[in-house]
């Protein structure tokens, strides 16, 4: 496996002994995996997350993700970050159905993955009465961590091609449902209500 | 009419006043009689990078120079003062918290004062002073959003880095505090949540001491820097009789030239213990409005510092057992604590009847709560008074005659956040 | 300043400021009840008085409300709703607010959009939220919710629109 090594050695020689074969299919899911584009699509409080994600400390870059597309045509991913009041449940179906295919849902937050704690007249109780949701991530807001999560664990899915033959099966998306990992490492808990 | 007070607003005439139906229609080619066929009423919205949200903006154009524009919200309307009347004045922060995201201690702060007015109970000093320096955080972590965002949508991306790179150290002083990065719940009727943890002397003392250097950077990257001047100077600039005409508030206000800020004027907290000074503009221009914001941060440190110094010690929650639950310890020893904690939590505490309005002074302008009560655990009226709601107003009248590009800077100086828009 | 007109005996006669009756609300906050034909008046006069800008306006609808009116002098004639103006002094420091009473068969009240243009996003909220007409504001549509919608969210005869909690079975990974 050391084909830098065998150039090395051997000059342009040395890349015979090295050539990657795989299927045509494997090598495109390893590629889009690696190089989903986000659709912008933050519209409340989970968009500031998302936009922490998308800074230096968590860096989404690390996974190919920090260009976050102004236009659908060039988005593969859409995470809707945010609460869909009535008034732009039409437009994110717009929006949806103008980015090309193979495309994703991430519904990030509680609010895009259920309504939140807004059962209300004003909210659609869940982006997936209006979009096929591929990875529900959990959280009000959830953390950057708890949003990279969602994004490898759809990555994964991509890789594995799982995704694509479920949408042309059934047409809906994957439903996967991740945990909440904010504050797991190392943070400082508070005892809500200690005397001091 | 001889009262109207119109004159104090010559670019009225700015605000499109066109329906969303008339304007869709426009694209079959119907005009009304008189309208004008060389210009273009282009959307602006509400999925865009620039617009800070979901806010939409209709402008009508000639050419490349904005003529009118109309702002439209409801984007994001949640219906969270209706929501408001369904919980507890228990719940009811978990609620409001989520109303202005970028800041959401003041949210919370504006209807626990509310709520403590109606009741007629005073928060111990400790809380006091704990709230103070909560909000005083949030103002820094909210303007070095505001500045990111504003850097990013003029072209200075790298300060959408390191904005975010401070505010991550902000946020994680939160987390330590509160145990969340964002809408935390914390400042709540009675006092706050909980104390502050053991060391949060010399994490804060670390905060204080990293951000003067980084300001200096951004000082470097944008205050002096020839192609940011030229894109903020001189551009929606605003009259003092346009901003009093138009009720805005906070640095939309102050870069006018009008001094006026609630932590000052109408001090509430113990904001008239501690020496800050207010920033007011010259010009009304953006770029004032964005060096009004950079130097808030600073006066901000300075009034951290004074209350690292006078921190009193005592209470964080008011003792009033009709308020404040029993330490969660006693819960396991005593039948009452046990019945007084689960009746604030599920029942909730009852508020006497009665209206107050109550404003603080947010990272937006006045952000404000008006509360009426009836005798019961959830109030009857609860309205948030927010401040982007109020400023965007003034947006039609700040991109009037100027073009396109500038519509994108007027729009991240008067930094509306659209959750308090829309609530 | 202020134009105190009212006599000092409380119980028989009321203070009046603006033509209007003075009453004090929780936290010692002056409030004055505005007959709804004076609207418009009583906001002028107060506008050529110093009273720098309008900060706030809202209604309350009191429908079911089971306690005497807040903060209301006796001999009030109360009806359904209420549209509250807050006001802001700034050279005198002060804040007052404003109640005028509207009724249910005929919701409307004047606009304040020409004294006070900051009304204008406003008063647009209460007609979109709690069906309120502003007569004289220059476009008065709705602004949260969509165009097309029917109903006044913020009535308290509009359920909240809870739906029971859809229980949905997601794919485990």
């Amino acid at each position: 496996m050391n084909f830098l090594g065998d150039v090395a050695t051997d000059g342009i020689g040395g890349i015979e002994h090295n050539i990657i074969t795989a299927p045509l299919e494997k090598l495109v899911n390893w590629s889009r995996a690696r190089s989903s584009w986000p659709a912008s699509f933050g519209l409340a409080c989970c968009a500031i997350e998302m936009m922490a994600t998308g800074g230096s400390h968590y860096d989404i870059s690390r996974f190919g993700m920090e260009v976050f597309r102004a236009s659908p045509r060039q988005a593969d991913v859409m995470i809707v970050a945010g609460r869909v009041s009535q008034k732009m449940a039409p437009v994110l179906r717009q929006i949806y159905d103008q980015m090309m295919e193979p495309k994703w849902v991430i519904s990030m937050g509680v609010c895009a993955s259920s309504g939140g704690m807004f059962n209300n007249y004003a909210l659609v109780q869940g982006v997936d009465q209006i979009v096929p949701v591929d990875v529900y991530a959990p959280g009000c807001p959830p953390g950057p961590e708890t949003l990279l999560h969602a994004i490898t664990t759809l990555h994964d899915q991509i890789e594995s091609g799982e995704l694509l033959k479920r949408r042309n099966a059934t047409g809906a998306g994957a439903r996967i449902s991740i945990e909440q990992l904010d504050g797991q490492n190392g943070s400082q808990f508070v005892t809500i209500g200690a005397r001091r | 009419m001889t009262d109207s007070r119109l004159h104090m607003l010559p670019r009225r005439n700015a605000v499109l006043r066109m329906s969303e139906v008339h304007a869709a229609s426009l694209a079959d080619g119907e005009r009304l009689e008189g309208e004008n066929d060389q210009t273009m009423i282009v959307n602006m919205g509400p999925v865009h990078p620039s617009t800070h949200g979901v806010l939409r903006i209709m402008l009508e154009l000639d050419g490349e120079t904005v003529l009118r524009s109309k702002p439209i919200v409801g984007y994001l309307h949640t219906g969270m003062e209706k929501t408001a009347e369904t919980l507890t004045y228990v719940q009811g922060c978990t609620n409001v918290t989520r109303m202005d995201y970028a800041s959401p201690f003041f949210n919370e702060l504006v209807f626990s004062m509310a709520a403590e007015t109606l009741l007629g109970v005073e928060v111990p000093e400790r809380a006091t002073w704990i709230r103070m320096l909560m909000s005083e955080l949030n103002r820094i972590s909210s303007h070095l959003l505001s500045m990111a965002t504003n850097g990013m949508d003029i072209g200075a991306v790298s300060m959408m880095i390191y904005g975010w790179r401070e505010r991550e150290e902000v946020l994680r002083f939160f987390q330590k505090v509160t145990g969340l990065r964002m809408n935390h719940n914390y400042i709540r009727v009675g006092g706050v949540a909980a104390d502050l943890p053991d060391g949060w002397e010399d994490d804060v003392v670390a905060l204080m001491e990293m951000l003067p250097p980084r300001l200096e950077e951004y000082d470097t990257l944008m205050t002096g820097q020839p192609i940011w001047q030229d894109r903020l100077q001189g551009v929606g600039v605003m009259s003092p009789d346009e901003a009093i005409a138009l009720s805005a508030s906070g640095p939309l206000l102050r870069s006018t030239g009008i001094d006026w800020d609630l932590r000052r004027d109408q001090p509430y907290l113990a904001y008239d213990q501690v020496d800050f000074d207010v920033l007011v503009g010259t010009c009304g221009d953006a770029f004032d409005r964005y060096a009004i914001r950079l130097n808030e941060i600073r006066e901000s440190i300075r009034i951290v510092y004074q209350i690292l110094d006078k921190m009193p010690a005592g209470d964080y929650r008011v003792q009033d057992p009709k308020v404040t639950p029993p330490p969660r310890a006693r819960i396991d020893e005593s039948m009452e604590a046990l019945i007084h904690h689960f009746k604030i939590f599920t029942e909730g505490f009852t508020v006497p009847p009665g209206e107050v309005y109550t404003a603080v002074e947010s990272a937006r302008g006045e952000l404000g709560c008006y509360m009426v009560s009836d005798g019961g655990p959830k109030p009857v009226r609860m309205h948030i008074r927010g401040p982007s709601f109020v400023n965007l107003q003034a947006m039609p009248h700040l991109m009037a005659d100027g073009f396109v590009a500038d519509a994108v800077a007027v729009i991240a100086s008067v930094d509306p956040v659209l959750g308090e828009v829309d609530r | 300043m202020t134009d105190d007109a009212g006599a000092e005996n409380v119980e028989e006669a009321e203070a009046l400021e603006y033509g209007a009756v003075v009453s004090w609300s929780a936290g010692e906050q002056k409030v004055l009840h505005v007959e709804r034909e004076r609207w418009f008046e009583t906001a002028a006069e107060m506008a050529a008085d110093d009273w720098s800008m309008c900060v706030d306006l809202t209604a309350v609808d009191y429908l079911g409300y089971s306690q005497p009116r807040p903060a209301a002098p006796a001999g009030l004639t109360l009806e359904r709703f209420e549209v509250v103006a807050s006001l802001l002094s700034m050279p005198r420091r002060e804040r007052v607010r404003l109640r005028a009473q509207v009724p249910e068969s005929d919701p409307t009240i004047a606009s304040l959009y020409e004294i006070y243009p900051g009304t204008d996003f406003l008063e647009r909220e209460v007609f979109d939220l709690m069906g309120i007409t502003f007569e004289g504001h220059p476009d008065l549509s709705r602004i949260l919710l969509p165009e097309d919608w029917e109903g006044h969210p913020l009535r308290k005869d509009f359920a909240v629109g809870t739906i029971p909690v859809q229980f949905k079975q997601p794919d485990a990974s």
